[in-house]
């Protein structure tokens, strides 16, 4: 891709925890980010892989900038928005947004969708009632719901209709970039296709670049561009999709690739076990 | 030869305030001994409500209408709480959960938890020292790191695919010959649940036990198990050996899920429209409001289950 990359980090790195104590021994703090360099392009997919405790989320609260970052430098078109403490990091980074993993748990159970959708805006700054109601409705229509889904409540949708409506909430702020964090675990095989065909046609019809986080292997086969493998807190391979699951270079890729469950495969039949998987992640 | 588990024509429905809600409809499965049954089916179709039939731990709101649950020989339907607590619970059904994190006690140590399973349902006249070495043995055979400490640590000193041993181990722990497992692995990495799935496929055949495996991945499916059971609104649509189930799908429900998986189509797929509710189960065939085949007659009559060429159970007038 030719084009400036819309989002670049340099180097970063993120250490969580640890302490100092005056008495007895100081704990050492979990390097949960180590060194990490990556650059996504406008209009692309990229996919973050690893397994759970790798750092995919940490790196993505950094990007978005509720996670300061120990050192290293986050780029957003071309300017250095790194350093800052999360409040002033959340003003200059509102091109980035990030979509919950959960998205029953990230809405009020007490709030009407309508009303939570609206309170994006207001906090925002669209200061006209009518015109948030209306920008509302719109969403709803663009991500396959009836507008009258306003009025109605959480618990009123099922898991598919409850992404959707995770995915208006944010649409709705203007983002450029979008982190999805696992945006289709828990769902069932045939809401996960419409869900991802919804991400497909909300990124041509808005412009939008998506960070995509995964464990699901087939997942990100289909809809990312390209995959970043994620390991104890760094890159170990970042390539075009096609390049990683044909020829993968890292072996923890290949390991990867070995133990998601394949629909034309018995176990003992071909693959091996996967080498050195166990322990592969930290403490 | 006699299966292992053989649930015949099961009805099951809950007491709702907006009328009966008939969650298990003409259900019927067999588990042959020795043999793995991938029960398939998505989210609210029942797959939990079956368990909890065979188990005969239903919520006070349901109750069984019809059919039977025979279990080595005998209907536990007709079992009390006592002799199921003393007979076929914990001794000779095992259960791996879902969550291991949810299963376990945090404040209590793991040899406690699993000492306690053994206490209820090992056989009689078995002391306290022996729980504790076949224990230590199961935990040494599921790879468990210091099997002779593991019962005096707590839960948060595993990781997930650790507890996820610790319950097998729990599960086996009495002999079983039927381990139900409900969706096992669905919390843990995709390498983690690679090396459970190989594991849970090697005890089989080692501790000769049969193994029910309730799953919404038709991956794992292929994977662990010898026969699949597909559910659709409380129903069984169809039913055969892996291979003729995965590779020729007869029923259009079956064909539209694998269209569904990644690996099987070059776009995304849905299936259109929703499980129906229920309450409101439509006439004849449960999957017609959603199916491409649909005819006329598909809506008048629920379609009895036919063998199709695939060797399969189908049920559906396109099977014959």
């Amino acid at each position: 891709m030719s084009s400036a990359p819309i989002l670049e980090l340099r180097d970063l790195s993120v250490r969580l925890g640890g302490s100092r104590r005056w008495f007895g021994k100081s704990v050492a703090p979990t390097v949960a980010v180590k060194g990490v360099s990556l650059s996504i392009h406008p209009g692309e997919v990229l996919a973050l892989v690893g397994e759970s405790g790798s750092g995919k989320t940490t790196l993505g609260r950094t990007i978005l900038g509720l996670q300061p970052e120990t050192s290293g430098d986050i780029v957003l078109d071309g300017r250095a928005v790194g350093g800052l403490s999360p409040r002033e990091a959340r003003k200059v980074r509102t091109a980035i947004q990030y979509v919950h993993q959960d998205a029953a748990a990230a809405l009020d159970p007490w709030w009407s969708i309508g009303a939570t959708l609206r309170e994006g805006l207001l906090i925002h700054g669209v200061a006209s009632a009518q015109v948030r109601a209306a920008k509302v409705d719109a969403m709803l229509v663009s991500v396959g719901l009836e507008p009258d889904a306003g009025r109605r409540y959480p618990h009123e949708f099922s898991g598919g209709q409850l992404r959707r409506i995770g995915l208006a909430r944010i649409l709705l702020l203007q983002p450029r970039l979008l982190i999805l964090d696992e945006p289709t675990s828990g769902l069932d095989m045939s809401v996960q296709a419409t869900v991802l065909n919804l991400l497909l046609d909300l990124r041509r019809e808005f412009g939008l670049t998506y960070l995509f986080i995964s464990h699901d292997l087939s997942v990100v086969q289909r809809l990312s561009d390209r995959v970043a493998i994620m390991l104890r807190g760094q890159i170990v391979e970042c390539a075009p999709t096609a390049e990683i699951f044909q020829r993968p270079s890292h072996p923890y890729t290949m390991s990867l690739l070995a133990s998601a469950p394949r629909l034309d495969r018995r176990p003992s039949a071909q693959q091996p076990q996967p080498q050195g998987v166990s322990g592969a992640t930290a403490n | 030869m006699i299966p292992v588990l053989s649930v015949r024509g099961l009805k099951v429905s809950f007491h709702t305030d907006q009328g009966r809600a008939t969650v298990l409809d003409d259900v019927s499965l067999t588990l042959e001994r020795g043999r793995v049954l991938g029960v398939v089916g998505e989210s609210g179709c029942g797959k939990s409500t079956l368990i909890r039939t065979i188990l005969g731990i239903l919520p006070d709101a349901a109750r069984v209408e019809a059919g039977a649950v025979v279990f080595e020989g005998e209907n536990l339907l007709v079992f009390s709480e006592q002799e199921l607590n003393q007979r076929v619970r914990g001794s000779r059904i095992g259960f791996i959960p879902q969550d291991p994190l949810l299963s376990l006690n945090p404040v209590f140590k793991v040899g406690s938890q699993l000492l306690e399973i053994m206490r209820d349902h090992a056989p009689p006249g078995t002391k306290r020292r022996d729980h504790i070495k076949r224990l230590i043995e199961l935990l040494r055979r599921l790879q468990v790191p210091d099997p002779d400490t593991a019962l005096e640590r707590y839960p948060h000193q595993f990781s997930g695919g650790q507890r996820q041993r610790l319950l097998i181990a729990a599960a086996l722990a009495c002999s079983p010959g039927l381990v139900i497992a409900d969706e096992p692995t669905t919390a843990l990495d995709v390498t983690t649940q690679h090396e459970i799935l190989l594991l849970l496929r090697e005890l089989v055949d080692e501790f000769d036990i049969s193994l029910l495996f309730v799953t919404h991945d038709l991956g794992v499916v292929a994977e662990v198990c010898d026969t699949v059971c597909v559910i659709y609104a409380g129903q069984t649509v169809e039913a055969g050996l892996v291979g003729a189930v995965l590779q020729t799908p007869t029923h259009p429900y079956t064909q539209a899920l694998l269209a569904c998986h990644p690996e099987r189509s070059t776009h995304f797929v849905g299936i259109p429209g929703n499980v129906p509710s229920t309450l409101r189960m439509p006439p004849g065939c449960r999957f017609a409001p959603r199916c491409g085949y649909v005819e006329p007659v598909c809506s008048m009559a629920l379609p009895e289950s036919l063998q199709a060429t695939s060797g399969a159970s189908v049920r559906c007038i396109r099977a014959a």
